[in-house]
């Protein structure tokens, strides 16, 4: 399992986890980002810029914060997942 | 009888309401360009209706702080008919919103928007099984094109009409049991179904705040109860309550949007190459700054072509009137006056005007703005701020009161404030005519750059002081990047005429007035008693002529009556024969960062309080002085 931001361009990556508080969570199920879709890395902005990423034919820009808070799979490499233990909501900051 | 059209962020509920209400409610590319709601009666078949444009959610349960005035709407207002506008090119995404809205249990249709771009992205849609799978009407749609939109709204009157209510899809089975436990311990404690039960207890287990407000003020013992069922919930599943619910509603979605959908391959068409270039790492910023150094010199060729003729006939006009009327006489001082007011407006504001707001209604039109929030994300995490936090700055070069108002698009309270204050220092089209009409024309096009350029570093400085002193997380960039698109010719004049009538209707009338008021002032020498009073600032700080003092007071209203009146307090429309180049710098710099306009308090006062926006004036005007005097000495020290 590896962050989001640290996948090269091109790749098909699987959504295995998504850290951060609830709010992070929601925003991003809301555009689309669940746990266990497949997103395509498009483009990475440098200088630790944002992501580009492709994810059921509609591009969202991700910052590099929100990005690392994402865990993804690459290729295939399928393992079972791996769930956390429920915690108190805290808002990552 | 009243629609409501509802859909998520750029799904082409505006465009859809501009087509039965006329151009109102300015659209654009990009998703959050409508942050009010807009109201419209309109003749549909003969039967007169109103149609309501709210902002657009992502879900019911929205994320930013204060989004909750589009659901509060959908929840509490009366109205006959929900039209749900679904992007029909990101119908998995969609479907959630349209799921959580046929929970209102109110009379709904669909609008399967963007049916073209589905097309591209290679998806075929039927319809006629979407609407049997979510039990409402689809109606396929075009919105750009207006394919389709007569038969939306003739089912629309329809089904409104026969008030058939929607009712809520199956989710899970663990979840809809979960529903019912809570939604019975809300009946049994007397709670009406005005807004369904079921869903209220949706938004209970998924513990939106709103509604645990309200419902666990009036019975707080539910809460132990109600958060028992969730947790029973999470158990099952690992993941918290709203996780599990906001999963199954995915999983519904993903398999309707399967059942209804013919994948064949997408056509890469010149929108995919495009991007490649515009969002390329090497690529990106020079093009970026190519085609905003591409704007910016056409609004000053194009002005300028149009200024010099029309200055030149307005100056003949004037000295034609002033042999027939004297201007020692009061009715000779009335129609100078006015006079100056008309031409000003049209010969030294509307030649500026015009080209850049065509400009910009390009920009906005073409989805390229999402683009620069891109590319400058990193720059703005410089600042404290986030990608995000562009659109409302590249807005503010249009007027500052949609800037501050867009501020609503960023998530966390604390960027926003930042961010509609850094707006508010953003020349908007009526300092650009300003800087175009004084510095750009008198003293050459290198100079305007120049203050745009000086404008930003403030501008990043300002952002740094504040993100630094100002407590609060910035969440970081979360946007949809939506497909380019060719700017709509019709939509582009539309647009551009919804603006320009707002100048002639609004600013003009006042132009003509305060010259009017100038020259009357000037005529009973009142105006000296008020310039002599700002002479302190003007005079012996700026270094400018005594007559300026009204013009700076007049700008407080619309800033490009500075300039107007300007004209009509020195009595030529040839600046440059009264005022030298180090003044004309002097005062624009003052007149581009001293207070914002009476509309841009109104609103920031409404958006941020009146305690901010008094700092801000207050700290505005200060600024101005320091940057204008540095500018005089600068300008003198350097350039003459």
């Amino acid at each position: 399992m590896m962050a989001l931001d640290t996948v090269d361009v091109k790749r098909q990556v699987r959504v295995m986890m998504i850290d951060g508080g609830h709010r992070v969570r929601a925003h991003l199920n809301t555009l689309g980002i669940h746990i266990g879709d497949w997103l395509t890395v498009v483009e990475r902005a440098p200088f630790r810029g944002p992501v580009l990423v492709e994810i059921n034919g509609t591009r969202l820009a991700l910052g590099r914060g929100v990005a690392a808070k994402i865990q993804v799979e690459v290729d295939g490499a399928l393992q079972p997942l791996v769930r956390r233990a429920p915690e108190s909501e805290t808002e990552q900051r | 009888m009243r629609f409501v059209l509802a859909g998520q962020p750029n799904c082409g509920k505006s465009t859809i309401f501009n087509s039965v209400a006329g151009y109102r409610a300015a659209t654009a590319n990009f998703p959050g360009s409508s942050t009010t709601f807009t109201f419209s009666r309109a003749l549909i078949l003969g039967r007169e209706v109103e149609v309501v444009d709210l902002p657009g959610i992502y879900s019911l349960t929205s994320s930013t702080e204060d989004s909750g005035k589009a659901e509060g709407y959908l929840l509490e207002e009366s109205y006959d008919l929900i039209i749900n506008v679904v992007d029909a090119s990101r119908l998995g995404r969609s479907l959630e919103l349209t799921m959580q809205l046929l929970e209102l249990e109110r009379p709904m249709i669909v609008a399967l928007n963007m049916m073209d771009e589905a097309a591209r992205h290679g998806m075929e849609v039927n319809h006629e099984k979407l609407s049997r799978q979510i039990g409402v009407p689809v109606v396929p749609t075009v919105g750009r094109r207006g394919l389709g939109l007569k038969e939306l709204f003739r089912r629309a009157l329809q089904h409104a009409h026969q008030g058939e209510e929607s009712f809520a899809l199956t989710l899970d089975r663990e979840v809809e049991e979960a529903l019912e436990e809570v939604a019975e311990l809300l009946e049994a404690n007397g709670f009406g179904n005005s807004v369904p039960r079921r869903f209220v207890a949706e938004k209970l287990l998924e513990r939106d705040p709103h509604f645990e407000r309200e419902i666990y003020a009036q019975h707080p013992e539910l809460k132990k109860t109600v958060r028992g069922v969730a947790s029973v919930l999470q158990k099952a599943h690992g993941w918290s309550a709203d996780q599990v619910i906001s999963g199954s509603r995915h999983a519904v979605a993903h398999c309707i949007e399967e059942e209804t959908v013919t994948l064949e391959r997408p056509r890469i068409g010149w929108r995919e190459w495009a991007d490649r270039v515009f969002l390329h790492p090497w690529t990106g910023g020079p093009v970026m700054v190519a085609i905003l150094g591409l704007l910016f010199w056409v609004v000053f060729r194009v002005g300028q072509r149009l200024e010099v003729p029309l200055v030149e006939l307005t100056d003949q006009l004037a000295a034609a009137l002033a042999e027939k009327l004297p201007p020692e006489t009061l009715l000779g001082t009335l129609a100078g006056g006015a006079l100056n007011g008309i031409a000003g407006g049209v010969a030294i504001v509307l030649p500026y005007l015009l080209p850049f707001l065509i400009g910009l209604a390009i920009l906005e039109d073409s989805g390229y703005l999402p683009r620069i929030a891109y590319i400058l994300d990193n720059f703005m995490h410089r600042i404290g701020l986030h990608g995000k936090s562009v659109l409302p700055l590249i807005l503010g070069y249009g007027c500052s009161v949609p800037a501050v108002l867009s501020t609503r698009i960023l998530e966390s309270r604390r960027d926003r404030r930042i961010t509609a204050f850094l707006a508010s220092f953003i020349p908007c089209s009526a300092r650009t005519i300003v800087i175009f009409g004084l510095v750009a024309a008198y003293m050459g096009p290198w100079w305007a750059l120049g203050i745009y350029l000086l404008n930003l570093f403030v501008v990043v400085i300002l952002g740094n002081v504040l993100a630094r002193t100002m407590k609060g997380a910035s969440p970081g960039l979360i946007l949809e990047i939506p497909e380019l698109q060719v700017p709509n010719l019709k939509t582009l004049v539309a647009k551009t005429w919804l603006t320009l009538k707002e100048f002639i209707t609004i600013a003009w009338p006042l132009l003509v007035v305060s010259s009017i008021v100038l020259g009357v002032l000037e005529w009973a020498h009142g105006a000296d008693a008020v310039n002599a009073l700002l002479s302190p600032l003007t005079v012996t700080l700026l270094g400018l002529p005594a007559a300026v003092g009204l013009t700076l007071v007049f700008g407080i209203l619309r800033k490009e009556l500075t300039l107007v009146m300007l004209v009509q307090a020195l009595g030529t429309a040839h600046l440059s024969a009264v005022m030298t180049d180090g003044q004309m710098l002097t005062f624009t710099l003052f007149v581009v960062f001293y207070v914002p306009c009476v509309a841009t308090i109104a609103v920031m006062a409404k958006e941020l309080g009146w305690r901010d926006t008094a700092v801000i004036s207050a700290f505005s005007v200060v600024l101005a002085a320091v940057i204008a005097v540095t500018g005089r000495f600068g300008y003198a020290l350097f350039f003459s």
